[in-house]
C-alpha cells in the first residue's frame, strides 16, 4: 500500500483548511521560483521522465503533450492553458476533491505548466454543477494573486501568468477538449473537427493544451520530489500514483490515492471494507468511468488497475473511477441507465451519435423488460459498431462501448429476459 | 439531446421583463467578468452573464431563477452578439432554466453510480411529499428534476439544491430536508451519514490518518 508520505493530495479528505496559508504548511507554493528556474525544457524533459500520463481518460503523456506547443510565437499569437475541470464521467469524483480540499496544488500546478509551455495564461474550466467547489476555487485564485504567485513577475520568476476560472453549465461534452474549448469563447459546446488540433490552433485560435485537473496538479510535486519518484510507483508504461473513486456496492465507498497498478481486489479490501456481502457476491465492475465496458467478478479481481491492466480484459482505466456492481444489481438496467446519460448528453452535431444515442437507449429500455426479439441484440450490436468511429468526438465511442461490455458478457441474462417475458405473454 | 422547452416570448414576458437591468453590484460584477477575457473576446463572458442574470431573476421573485428571452437580450446587447446566438447558449447548457421555476431547485442524481446506492428511494421520498419530476409544486416551493451526474459518486446518492449538496442521502434524509427548506430552515449540507466527513472510506481511515488530527507535513518524510 503507498505510504502516506507518498501520497501527494494530502489534504484530499478536507480535514485540514484549503486556504494558502494551510496549502503552504503542507507544501505547496515552496520556492516555485526555483522549479521555474531550472528552465522550461527541463520541467518538460522531468515530467516526460516521469511517466505521467494524462488523468483525464485517454492517457496521453503529459510531457509530450506539453511539448507540442510552440516555443517561440512567430505570429504574435500567445498560447493558453486550458484546465479541463469539467468532471461530468459518471463514476468520477476526484477533481471535484482536488478543488474544494487542496486547490493550490492545482493552482501552483498551472503556473508551473503555463510556464513550461510557455503559455499566456491557463483557463481553469470547471463544470457548472461545482457551484461551492468553483467558490472555493475562485478564492484560491484570488489568494495567489494577493500573494503575488500569479500575475506580473508570477512567484518572482519575471515570468507573467494569469489563472482564470470559468464556469460550465451543465453539459457533460464540454469534457471534450475541442468542445471545451467552444464553450470558453461563448458557444454551444459543440466539438471541432481535428485537425487542426489545439497545440496548433486552439482557444481564440491560438495554441493551446488541454490537461486534466489532476495532470496538473501533480506537476508541481514530480518536479520536487523527482521523476525517478513518481516512476517508482506502476508498472512500465503505467507510472506513479493515481487518485481512485469507488462506488456502488462496497461496503465504504471513498476517493483514495493509491499506486498504480494495484490489484482491483487490494484496492476494495484496503480501502473499501470489501464488497458489499463479501467477494462471492461481486457481479461485475466498470472500472474507469461510464465510457469503458463492464468487467466480470472473475476477470477484475486480480487484474491491475492501470491503463495496460485493464485494457487487457477487454476495458479500461479512463478516469480510474471503479464503478462496483454486486449480485443485486439489475445489470441491463444499470447499463441502460447510462444509454440514457448518453442520450441526454449528445451535443446532436453528428448524426450517428444523435440518432443512435437516442436509438440504443430505447432498444435497452426494451431489453431490460425482456420486451424484444432475440435478434434485436445482434442488430444493437451491430448499431454500436455503426456510431463506434463514426463521429466527431468520441462520446459516440462511450455511448456504444458499455453496451458492446453487456452484450459481450450478459447476453445469456438478456436472452433470459427475452424467454421469460415471451413465456408469460404465452401464459 | 435533453428535452427542453423555452417560455415563449409574450407581450406579458415583455412587459415583465422588457426593462431588466444589472442591479448596480451586479452591473460591477459583470464588468469584472468581462475583463477575464482577451478584449475583443468578450463573447466568452456569455456563460457566467447569464449565470449571474439568472440569479438576479431568482432574487427579484424568490426563486431559483431563470432567463426570459427579454433578460438574454439584455446580456446579447451587453456583450454585442446576436440574440440568437445567447439563445442557443441557453438551451444547449442546462443548467439555465429556460422556464420559471421554484424557489428550491431539487435535483436529484439518476445516473448509475447513484442508482447503485438507492437514488430510487430518493426520487420516491421525493414524490411521496407531493414533488413531480418535472414540475414545480402548486406553493412555487420546489422544481424536481433527475439529473445526470453530478460528480459525487463515492458519496452517493446525492441531490443538489440551489447551491448546495446533500449526499449519502436516505430516504429519511431526503424528506427531512425537504422539510427543513420548506420551514425556511438550512439542513447540514454535504455528507449526512453520521460522523462521516467528506469522502473518506467511512468509519476508520486507510490513508492519511494524521491529516485529520492536524495540518501535518509529510516533507520530512520523503
Amino acid at each position: 500500500m503507498l505510504a502516506d508520505k507518498d501520497r501527494i493530495f494530502t489534504n484530499l479528505y478536507g480535514y485540514q483548511p484549503w486556504n494558502l496559508k494551510a496549502a503552504q504548511a503542507r507544501g505547496d507554493w515552496d520556492n516555485t521560483k526555483a522549479l521555474m528556474a531550472r528552465g522550461q525544457d527541463a520541467i518538460i524533459d522531468e515530467i516526460k521522465a516521469s511517466g505521467l500520463r494524462g488523468r483525464g481518460g485517454a492517457g496521453f503523456p503529459t510531457g509530450m503533450k506539453w511539448s507540442f506547443m510552440p516555443k517561440e510565437s512567430k505570429d504574435g499569437r500567445p498560447s493558453f492553458l486550458v484546465i479541463n475541470a469539467d468532471e461530468s464521467e459518471p463514476g468520477s469524483c476526484k477533481d471535484r476533491e482536488i478543488i474544494r480540499h487542496d486547490p493550490h496544488k492545482l493552482i501552483e500546478g498551472a503556473l508551473v505548466a503555463g510556464y513550461a509551455m510557455r503559455a499566456r495564461a491557463a483557463y481553469i474550466y470547471i463544470r457548472g454543477e461545482y457551484i461551492r467547489e468553483a467558490e472555493t476555487l475562485f478564492a484560491a485564485v484570488a489568494e495567489a494573486y494577493e500573494a503575488g504567485l500569479l500575475g506580473k513577475n508570477a512567484c518572482g520568476s519575471g515570468y507573467d501568468f494569469d489563472v482564470f476560472v470559468h464556469r460550465g453549465a451543465g453539459a457533460y461534452i464540454c469534457g471534450e477538449e475541442t468542445a471545451m474549448i467552444e464553450s470558453l469563447e461563448g458557444k454551444k459546446g459543440q466539438p471541432r473537427l481535428k485537425p487542426p488540433f489545439p497545440a496548433g490552433a486552439g482557444l481564440y485560435g491560438c495554441p493551446t493544451t488541454v490537461n486534466n485537473v489532476e495532470s496538473i496538479a501533480v506537476a508541481p510535486t514530480i518536479l520536487r520530489r523527482g521523476a525517478a519518484w513518481f516512476s517508482s510507483f506502476g508498472r512500465d508504461n503505467n507510472k506513479g500514483t493515481k487518485l481512485f473513486q469507488i462506488s456502488g456496492h462496497v461496503e465504504k465507498p471513498c476517493v483514495v490515492e493509491e499506486a498504480m497498478s494495484i490489484p482491483f481486489s487490494e484496492l476494495i479490501e484496503k480501502h473499501c471494507g470489501g464488497i458489499r456481502g463479501g467477494r462471492d457476491n461481486l457481479l461485475a465492475v466498470i472500472p474507469g468511468g461510464s465510457s469503458v465496458p463492464l468487467v466480470p467478478a472473475a476477470e477484475i479481481w486480480d487484474a491491475p488497475m492501470d491503463f495496460d491492466g485493464l485494457k487487457a480484459v477487454g476495458s479500461g482505466l479512463g478516469t480510474a473511477a471503479v464503478i462496483v456492481m454486486d449480485k443485486s444489481t439489475d445489470i441491463v438496467r444499470a447499463i441502460a441507465r447510462l444509454s440514457y446519460f448518453y442520450k441526454h448528453e449528445s451535443c446532436g452535431q453528428c448524426t450517428p451519435c444523435r440518432e443512435g444515442t437516442g436509438w440504443m437507449w430505447r432498444v435497452m429500455e426494451r431489453l431490460r423488460t425482456g420486451d424484444a426479439a432475440v435478434e434485436e441484440i445482434d442488430m444493437l450490436q451491430q448499431v454500436t459498431k455503426q456510431v463506434e468511429g463514426h463521429t466527431i468526438c468520441a462520446l459516440g465511442d462511450a455511448a456504444a462501448w458499455p453496451i458492446q461490455g453487456l452484450i459481450k458478457h450478459f447476453r445469456p441474462e438478456i436472452e433470459r429476459r427475452i424467454a421469460e417475458n415471451a413465456r408469460e405473454a404465452a401464459e | 439531446m435533453a428535452d427542453r422547452h423555452i417560455e415563449p416570448d409574450t407581450p406579458e414576458l415583455r412587459a415583465r421583463w422588457g426593462g431588466f437591468a444589472w442591479t448596480a453590484e451586479n452591473a460591477e460584477k459583470a464588468k469584472e467578468i468581462i475583463a477575464r477575457y482577451p478584449a475583443g473576446r468578450q463573447r466568452s463572458a456569455v456563460m457566467p452573464l447569464l449565470d449571474l442574470a439568472q440569479r438576479q431573476v431568482g432574487a427579484e421573485e424568490n426563486t431559483q431563477g431563470w432567463l426570459p428571452i427579454p433578460v438574454m437580450e439584455y446580456v446579447a446587447k451587453q456583450l454585442d452578439m446576436p440574440i440568437i446566438r445567447v439563445v442557443e447558449v441557453a438551451t444547449f447548457y442546462t443548467m439555465y432554466n429556460i422556464a420559471p421555476i421554484g424557489r428550491f431547485h431539487v435535483q436529484v442524481c439518476g445516473t448509475t453510480p447513484c442508482m447503485l446506492r438507492g437514488s430510487d428511494d430518493i426520487m420516491a421520498a421525493c414524490k411521496a411529499r407531493g414533488l413531480k419530476k418535472g414540475h414545480t409544486t402548486d406553493d412555487g416551493v420546489f422544481t424536481l428534476t433527475e439529473v445526470e451526474c453530478m460528480g459525487n459518486c463515492a458519496s452517493a446518492p446525492m441531490v443538489q439544491i440551489n447551491d448546495d449538496n446533500y449526499e449519502d442521502l436516505t430516504a429519511a434524509d431526503m424528506t427531512r430536508i425537504l422539510d427543513e427548506l420548506a420551514a425556511g430552515k438550512q439542513p447540514k449540507t454535504g455528507t449526512q451519514l453520521p460522523g462521516r466527513h467528506t469522502v473518506e472510506p467511512a468509519g476508520a481511515l486507510s490513508s492519511l490518518t494524521a491529516m485529520a488530527a492536524a495540518n501535518h507535513d509529510y516533507r520530512g518524510e520523503w
